[in-house]
């Protein structure tokens, strides 16, 4: 099959979005599949053999953040030869709603588009006024795929419609053949993520340590991810600093390593989250999880039964079943034995399988995907 | 005057391609229903064909292939209007004798069983998901034609008020790998 995918975001920063797509290119490629990614990315990054450049993204503000966007002209020109070039099956559009070339494929394309909705952003004013510009170039896609239930239902709530829940997916295997490393084990709690975006969650464990490092001696933190480390053990006691170990940003084989040697993974993530895939991950190593009850984490959790939850910012909460569980090696290997056996379904060969079968449910009968005439057609028509 | 005259004109192009363009985009969702419309009965009818095929081949005990088999066949030969009830007593038939672990595994120990077992899954699952894609297209078009304009100018002409296919689609646990 031939297979266009559009991501939004640009490739030379890395991201959720980018790695997913990354990976799902991969492993349809490995299946054979011919793929071509379009993506916003800077002259001089290098880039894979399938990847196809849009062009440099812009950074605009939008959405609460400064973002990294294509959209214009040019940009629009571009998605149009690359349509007219590949003559694909199918296209594969990731966040259709953000401003960028997913949007633009939407509104120059025609045929069989699917579409994956990542994120699930609280209805916003900006959406509401948007809505009447979005609706003609959503209504084009064929199928919609939410990441998981809880986006599913802001999908629906938002645009109306409907979607098939298909989760992202890991490279299980990757994560539960990494090699621990000796100085990472022995009653260490692994947090990854931005250090300074609270909404991951990193003050809520700060504040729940003391207690933790108190009642366990033994035990140790280990943080990797990017920001300012020393205001992050700003609120902690000066004793108790130096058991906070700062890794800085760590490749995927150290990640791999890292979640192999925890003995629990805290996930204290505040909210924003629509799937959360560092979870699977972590399981994915066979570490035992606990994390904050977010309608997404308990999902992907399968409600409690792969990992731990706590109440959402609860420091006092956090604190206790991260004591229970250091203590309790038990409940810590069934924890592990379970998400295992849990995360098997969010492997890329079962995630994969899905993926086509959406992709084959609208092929089947229908014409490759081609520029949208209309579009342009009627200022053909108009003599323009 | 002619002043008058020339804005009148510009206003009807305006308003001439705004109409065009709307019943473009009424149009090709129409043609999105089609589409979608076929491939939901391409997996409907090869739900049905796999589950008689499992119905003769005797693997199954003669009463489970009876009730497999008096519900695929109704399904295949439901007349329009009676197709969402058969479909959906197919549904409840297929969680009824598979609704254990071990009668798939019994399938699957039969010769040639492993890939009529793989289709059947296959088949099941994608069921609810062209399903939804339909019903999905519908709701858009069923957005679309309730528009003031679109009513009034009668910009869909005489094609029919789009319908949701509403059905138990269900599939049986054992053949489910994943929770919904």
């Amino acid at each position: 099959m031939r297979i266009g995918i559009v991501c939004p975001y640009s490739w030379d920063v890395p991201g959720g979005v980018q790695f997913h797509i990354r990976d799902l290119a991969e492993h349809l490629i490995r299946l054979g599949h011919e793929v071509s990614v379009l993506a916003p990315a800077d002259d001089e990054t290098p880039l894979p053999p399938y990847v196809v450049s849009a062009g440099r993204a812009v950074p605009v503000p939008y959405n609460g953040s400064v973002a990294r966007l294509n959209f214009g002209f040019l940009s629009a020109a571009r998605v149009r030869r690359w349509l007219h070039d590949n003559a694909f099956d199918v296209v594969h559009i990731h966040e259709p709603t953000s401003p960028s070339l997913g949007l633009l494929t939407c509104w120059a394309a025609q045929g069989p588009i699917v579409a994956t909705f990542h994120t699930s952003n609280p209805r916003s004013r900006a959406m509401i006024a948007a809505y009447p510009i979005l609706q003609p170039a959503l209504e084009k896609i064929s199928a919609r795929i939410a990441v998981s239930e809880y986006a599913r239902r802001t999908l629906v709530e938002h645009l109306g419609g409907d979607a098939v829940v298909i989760p992202n997916g890991v490279d299980v295997d990757f994560f539960a053949r990494a090699e621990p490393k000796k100085e990472w084990q022995g009653e260490t709690l692994g947090f990854i993520g931005r250090i300074d975006e609270p909404r991951k969650g990193l003050p809520v464990l700060m504040k729940a340590l003391p207690r933790i490092l108190t009642e366990r001696p033994g035990a140790r933190l280990l943080v990797a991810g990017r920001g300012d480390e020393e205001e992050a053990v700003a609120s902690l006691p000066r004793e108790m600093r130096s058991r906070v170990e700062f890794l800085g940003m760590v490749s995927d084989e150290d990640k791999a390593r890292l979640l192999r040697s925890v003995d629990v993974y805290v996930a204290p993530n505040t909210g924003g989250e629509s799937f959360g895939i560092i979870l699977v991950e972590a399981m994915s190593a066979g570490a035992p999880v606990l994390a904050a009850d977010l309608d997404a984490f308990a999902q992907v959790l399968d409600q409690g039964g792969a990992g731990e939850l706590f109440a959402n910012e609860d420091a006092d909460a956090l604190a206790d079943a991260a004591i229970r569980l250091l203590g309790d090696e038990e409940r810590r290997e069934e924890l592990s034995t379970r998400g295992s056996a849990h995360v098997r379904r969010f492997d890329w060969s079962t995630v994969g399988a899905d993926v086509l079968a959406v992709y084959e449910t609208v092929t089947d009968g229908a014409a490759a995907v081609d520029t949208d005439e209309r579009a342009g057609g009627l200022r053909a028509r108009l003599g323009l | 005057m002619t002043q008058t005259l020339i804005w009148t004109v510009v206003a009807l192009i305006v308003i001439g391609v705004y109409l065009s363009w709307t019943a473009g985009r009424l149009d090709r969702l129409h043609s999105r229903i089609d589409a979608a419309r076929a491939a939901l009965d391409a997996q409907l009818l090869r739900r049905a064909s796999v589950t008689q095929e499992l119905a003769t081949s005797g693997v199954l005990d003669p009463a489970a292939s009876i009730v497999l088999y008096e519900a695929a066949h109704a399904a295949r030969q439901a007349e329009e209007d009676q197709r969402e009830v058969a479909e959906s007593e197919l549904s409840q038939a297929l969680r009824a004798v598979f609704g254990e672990p071990e009668q798939m595994e019994l399938v699957r120990e039969a010769p040639g069983g492993e890939e009529a077992a793989g289709e059947l899954a296959q088949a099941v699952r994608r069921v609810p998901m062209a399903r939804r894609f339909h019903n999905d297209a519908v709701r858009a078009a069923r957005a679309l034609r309730r528009h003031r304009t679109v009513r009034w100018l009668r910009l869909a002409g005489h094609a029919p008020f789009p319908l949701a296919f509403e059905m138990d689609d269900e599939p049986p646990v054992a053949l489910a790998d994943r929770p919904a």
